[in-house]
């Protein structure tokens, strides 16, 4: 390993920024140990202790009815489509029960963005949810957010503000894909640009909810555009800091109007450690055991990751897309002490279940 | 070189310092390598052994498995495969049957690999028959066929030595044993889950005879299941003490070290703590750092899933077997991985880790491309 490198991945983890082109160097000539290695110094600087968190929630899709038509997207049906559904509040209700009963604190909804329902269908969903359970409701990423603007009439900031006082809790990062607008208008076309995506992040976050931030990796951008999107974070971050979580995972092929060759698992703990190194101002970044598959996410959190997600009572989106792993929280537990850590569950904004 | 503060602190420096150097690691490095509690640190000694041994060059070959019979006497604990003569199920391949498998692969296979059950019926001669036809059919295949196991079965049912055996086979065309049956060393162990097979003298002397007659072997180790540390230590110990006997007559002796995960469904032996993905790796870079003298690891995706397999030539390994197409017995004991993989997807997925395929044949030499 040249010398440079090393300085750079030793500074790295004591905390320095890094610039763009250092992390163009670290990208392209890195090695894959030498990267983990400082990545996990960095989790171990910010995390100290020895835990390893995670949610337990529950996937809900309300509908999969959507008219973006996203070329990655094998869960999506357009509207009139014979499979097309639209989930009743009751049925949303027991899927809630059972993620309660299951010990769940959180739901994560998301659904396609469907032309009909009006937003006052979402603002009574929310109503309906926290009339009947006491949960926390992670809903409605920004793609979403701009498509319930459209719809109504309203801006962004006004629709986040109408789900908030709905019940809205915080705000899933997905449909972040990849926050290049180049990349977007060939994989997503009809989703919101990148700059809407940060935009509408960041006025939730200025109405006090906290949100995530995701990357979907491995389809048709490149090297270059994946840096482009950890530091379109890092700085959305550094004006607000409302990101409770990284959380980049890879694109799925099965299924999909994509051709491309599934990323290997050294390339995904290559971007892990990369995005830990890049985002020194996001406390938290996932492994991603639902496309990586247990033994990879176990071995992410020594390139990394501090937090295994969730334990996802319910997905199918990614299923959908050919990748069908399941663990169960005890599953979770065991994974977690086997790799040397104490697995934790904890609510959206980290604080551990079990302490105030 | 390695990044010595990290071993210093991990107190493993005088073990990087040997690793970097080559020298050879003994079993209580071995032990202080099982107890690291940072198993990356590990992996990364092991990865830059590998990268010693064979750059970032990543083997992979165009292979087939044949399963002639799953009848076996043995009836190991562990085995999902196995059954009973006249038990429903049970089967026997014609030679014609396996030569017609054969010759539906996709890509005619470098790389035969035939083992079966340890039939109480089927004789030498339909083995030497089985090989010279297959060989016939597949004259650029290189034959890998019967485990030790198989070779001390055949030579008790034929009232013969294992080396007479050995030399009717190669005489029909055998050029290789594969490294099955080896399991664990440990006496205690191999009581408990595989009783009746060959032990471990029996297991090493049959490969030593086969090196001395010029055929080259593989070896295995299967690890998570009874045994203990130690007792995988001194496996890797046993494996690179014949190795030495080997070498010191002459031949070339092991190819390459399987390390085989325990698969926990569908058969007797309750493992208290089934093995994680971690202790997967561990076992692995552990192999490649103590197995000084075997020049290549394989990661056998069919038992480890892809994306370990992957992960694990990172930790290690250099190979990433092949092709298989119609995989049986770890499957029937739970393995999830798919069931076979193309040479496009293959030599994609070396690249795309940034490592450099190469085609093999059976010895792991360098196929030229046609």
């Amino acid at each position: 390993m040249s010398q440079n490198i090393q300085q750079i991945l030793d500074e790295a983890a004591e905390g320095r920024r890094l610039t763009l082109d250092e992390a163009r160097l670290l990208q392209r000539e890195a090695g894959l140990h030498d990267l983990g290695f400082a990545a996990h110094r960095v989790r171990l600087r910010k995390h100290p202790q020895p835990i390893v968190t995670y949610v337990v929630d529950r996937n809900i899709n309300y509908s999969n009815v959507c008219v973006c038509a996203c070329r990655f997207c094998a869960y999506f049906r357009a509207p009139g489509h014979e499979d097309c559904f639209v989930l009743s509040f009751e049925a949303i209700g027991e899927k809630i029960a059972e993620t309660i009963a299951l010990g769940g604190t959180q739901i994560l909804m998301q659904g396609g963005h469907h032309p009909d329902l009006p937003l006052s269908w979402y603002e009574d969903m929310l109503a309906y949810i926290k009339a009947n359970y006491d949960i926390h409701v992670h809903a409605f990423s920004p793609p979403e957010i701009v498509h319930f603007a459209k719809i109504s009439g309203l801006t962004t900031a006004q629709v986040i503000e109408r789900l908030k006082a709905a019940g809205l809790d915080s705000i899933p990062g997905g449909g972040a894909e990849i926050l290049v607008d180049n990349v977007r208008s060939k994989v997503s076309p009809n989703k919101c640009p990148s700059g809407q995506w940060l935009a509408v992040m960041e006025e939730a976050h200025a109405q006090g909810l906290r949100t995530t931030a995701t990357m979907m990796f491995g389809h048709e951008e490149t090297p270059e555009e994946r840096l482009e999107h950890l530091f379109a974070v890092r700085e959305s971050q550094d004006r607000t800091g409302g990101f409770t979580a990284f959380i980049p995972w890879t694109f799925q092929p099965d299924n999909t109007n994509i051709v491309a060759r599934p990323l290997t698992s050294p390339e995904y703990l290559r971007m892990l450690a990369l995005a830990r190194l890049v985002l020194d101002n996001v406390d938290n970044v996932q492994v991603s055991w639902v496309t990586m598959g247990p033994k990879i996410a176990q071995l992410a959190l020594y390139f990394g990751g501090n937090d295994f997600g969730s334990t996802m009572i319910e997905e199918n989106v990614v299923r959908a897309a050919g990748v069908s792993f399941r663990l169960s929280q005890a599953e979770i537990d065991t994974l977690v002490r086997a790799a040397g850590f104490e697995p934790r569950q904890r609510r959206m904004d980290y604080r551990l279940v079990g302490q105030a | 070189m390695p990044d010595l503060k990290r071993y210093e602190a991990l107190g493993l420096a005088s073990i990087a310092r040997k690793v970097e150097a080559g020298e050879r690691l003994s079993l209580e490095d071995g032990r202080a390598l099982f107890a690291c509690p940072d198993v990356t640190a590990v992996g990364a000694l092991a990865h830059l052994r590998r990268t010693a041994l064979h750059g970032d060059r990543t083997y992979y070959v165009v292979n087939r498995h044949i399963n002639y019979t799953n009848v076996c006497v043995n009836a190991c604990a562990f085995c999902a495969y196995q059954r009973e003569k006249g038990q429903e199920g049970g089967f026997e391949l014609s030679i014609q049957d396996a030569v017609d498998r054969l010759l539906a692969a996709p890509l005619p296979p470098r790389e035969v690999h035939i083992v079966g059950g340890c039939h109480p019926d089927l004789r030498l001669a339909f083995f030497v028959d089985l090989l010279s036809t297959v060989q016939k059919a597949l004259p650029d295949a290189t034959l890998k066929c019967f485990t030790a196991v198989e070779i001390a079965h055949f030579a008790r049912l034929e009232g013969i030595s294992t080396i007479e055996v050995l030399q009717t086979l190669k005489a029909a065309g055998l050029a290789m044993l594969p490294g099955g049956g080896a399991e664990i060393f440990a006496p205690e162990v191999r009581r408990r889950i595989c009783p009746k097979k060959s032990n471990a003298v029996e297991w090493l002397r049959i490969h030593g005879e086969a090196h001395a007659l010029g055929l080259a072997t593989n070896c295995t180790m299967l690890f998570g299941h009874l045994e203990s540390i130690d007792d995988r230590l001194d496996h890797l110990h046993q494996l690179r003490r014949q190795q030495d006997l080997s070498r010191q007559n002459g031949s070339d002796g092991f190819t390459c070290f399987i390390p085989l995960p325990f698969q926990t469904e569908n058969n007797a032996i309750k493992v208290e703590r089934p093995l994680t993905g971690l202790d997967e790796l561990r076992t692995i870079a552990i192999s490649r750092l103590m197995l000084d003298n075997i020049p290549h690891l394989k990661a056998y995706w069919v038992m480890l899933t892809v994306k370990q397999a992957q992960a694990a030539l990172f930790f290690g390994a250099d190979d990433l077997d092949g092709t298989v197409v119609e995989e049986k017995i770890g499957h029937m004991a739970g393995a999830t991985s798919r069931q076979g993989l193309t040479k496009a997807q293959l030599k994609d997925m070396i690249r795309g880790m940034g490592l450099t395929p190469v085609e093999r044949d059976a010895r792991f030499n360098p196929v030229q491309e046609a």
